[in-house]
């Protein structure tokens, strides 16, 4: 049999994508390396394997008393507290975002450099760290639910607005034009023509952030902002693993129905 | 002008939309009960304003000779975001592979498998590493294995469903000469999906820089710590400094990964 056909030819190889895709090989690998190096790998607690034990256990055995007990201090009520802050929070950053979204948009009938100024301000908020601003407004208004809903606020404009200002650059221009043909002012355009276009998609933008913002506001009792946080790290230093074990179950339920409700709303909305 | 003809210069009435009504009230519902519960107060956050102006106007004058105390600890918190991202995109390929429904063609395998990635990814960063603090104790190490965890949720999701939209004609072909699955896998589906694995690799790697610069707020290693401190020692102008340095490098990284990812795709 001649053995010669069943090779497969060479793949067409230029000397300029091989050295690009050396280059690339050794520059990642040079990244991976270095960052390995000067880390401090030891100092992992000798228990590591026993208390990861104790955590599963704790997860299927939870703490089910905790769950309601009247007292306020329960797992539902932690729950529902971490709600209103997510939504109490995803409210005001609608508002405030709605504003920083024409600033931001980059449309024809503005200057360059007032759209990227937006744009830079919005990377800026959205960069600031959201516990340092949930611990500004502790100092405020004092630790507890109020602090967590107005850093959750604060912090979402940044990337909802840029959300909000992607929908506005992608608007028709058409129904805004024929507002202002037929005699109508900028009052009448921004009520006719943008507002009614934008909506759905500020809707879903908000419904999306909401997600996100159940997952914050289920952190930021870490720090003392209210919410299921200030339970969970209170447990996990006590090393009570059943009320961890129940708290994680009660977040992890709480999360994928909020997910699956607000999943459900944004697919009728499309 | 008669009176028919006025009517026709009216404009047609706008169907009554019952549902808008429905969600207006239940948005006000939600409104007027979250602030009950949350006990906000807008007036009081006003009448405290001047206390929280005075921590920004301290921020917005860093202290520019703690930048030599906070670098260090940046990189060592990059250096983390890279060893986490490498590790969980890793994880997270193989992990995608076990679940697109196109490889696998078991059902039942990949329902369970896509029910525990459900899960580890509904847990928050955060309380990624408050668990894996009490788990391996303080320093770095949490807060790579947090970051891992976190990577792995976000790149699985993104990459087993590209792996369901790829061509099925070049896996079709090798299986019709003869080739077995890991034959599929090498020559048909790995050509297709590995510029969109990259891809998702810097987008979670830029999603980790950020993260874990808060990560050591809880004592899971990197820059976070020095920002508790700063923070509790009031030393607002360093805590400035901090998130200058923090934002600076975030804006970087960004900017670099867009650029590499837009090269990817083209």
């Amino acid at each position: 049999m001649d053995t010669t056909m069943k090779k497969l030819p060479p793949k067409p190889v230029t000397a300029k994508s091989r050295a690009i895709k050396w280059g690339g090989w050794i520059i990642s690998i040079a990244i991976i390396i270095w960052s390995c190096t000067g880390i401090d790998f030891g100092g992992i607690k000798p228990t590591a394997g026993q208390i990861t034990g104790a955590i599963f256990n704790g997860l299927f055995h939870p703490d089910w008393s905790y769950v309601y007990n009247g007292s306020g201090e329960d797992l539902v009520s932690q729950l529902w507290q971490t709600l209103c802050i997510a939504f109490l929070g995803t409210f005001i950053s609608a508002i405030i975002s709605v504003p920083f979204a024409f600033w931001a948009a980059n449309t024809r009938h503005k200057k360059f450099w007032v759209s990227e100024s937006g744009k830079i301000v919005l990377t800026f908020i959205r960069s600031f760290p959201e516990i340092v601003l949930a611990l500004m407004f502790i100092k405020a208004v004092g630790p507890g639910a109020p602090a967590g809903a107005l850093a959750l606020g604060l912090h979402s404009v940044g990337m909802l607005a840029m959300l909000f200002s992607e929908a506005i650059e992608s608007l028709d221009d058409g129904p805004a034009e024929a507002i202002t043909a037929a005699g109508g002012s900028k009052f009448n355009v921004a009520v006719f023509a943008t507002m009614p276009d934008l909506m759905p998609a500020i809707v879903s933008n908000t419904l999306y952030r909401f997600d996100v913002s159940v997952r914050s506001a289920s952190v930021l009792g870490l720090v003392g902002a209210g919410g299921i946080g200030y339970p969970l790290i209170i447990a996990l230093n006590y090393r009570q693993w059943s009320r961890v074990g129940i708290i994680l179950l009660g977040i992890i339920v709480m999360v994928v129905v909020i997910d699956w409700i607000s999943g459900a709303i944004r697919k009728k909305l499309v | 002008m008669s009176a028919t003809d006025r009517d026709m210069l009216k404009l047609p009435k706008k169907k009554f939309k019952m549902w808008n009504w429905v969600w207006v009230i239940l948005m006000v519902l939600g409104l007027v009960l979250s602030v009950n519960n949350t006990k906000t107060s807008l007036p009081e956050f006003f009448a405290n304003f001047d206390q929280f102006a005075e921590i920004f106007v301290q921020m917005a004058q860093p202290d520019w000779s703690y930048a030599g105390t906070a670098i260090p600890y940046l990189v060592e918190t990059i250096k983390m975001a890279i060893i986490s991202t490498v590790i969980g995109s890793l994880l997270a390929f193989v992990y995608s592979l076990l679940i697109a429904r196109n490889i696998v063609h078991n059902r039942a395998i990949t329902g369970v498998l896509r029910f525990i990635m459900n899960i580890i990814r509904t847990i928050p960063d955060l309380l990624l590493g408050s668990i894996f603090v009490a788990v391996v104790g303080i320093g770095p190490v949490a807060g790579i294995l947090a970051l891992t965890v976190f990577t792995f949720g976000v790149v699985v999701k993104l990459f087993y469903e590209a792996i369901e939209t790829i061509d099925p004609g070049p896996s079709e072909a090798i299986k019709a000469v003869g080739g077995n699955g890991i034959n599929n896998i090498m020559f048909a589906v790995m050509p297709q999906i590995l510029p969109y694995f990259i891809s998702y690799a810097l987008y979670a790697f830029e999603i980790n820089v950020r993260a874990s610069t808060i990560l050591g707020y809880i004592g899971a290693g990197g820059i976070g710590l020095q920002l508790k401190n700063t923070l509790d020692m009031f030393n607002y102008n360093q805590t400035g400094m901090i998130i200058l340095v923090v934002f600076l490098v975030v804006l970087v990284i960004d900017f670099v990964s867009t650029k590499a990812r837009e090269a990817l795709m083209r």
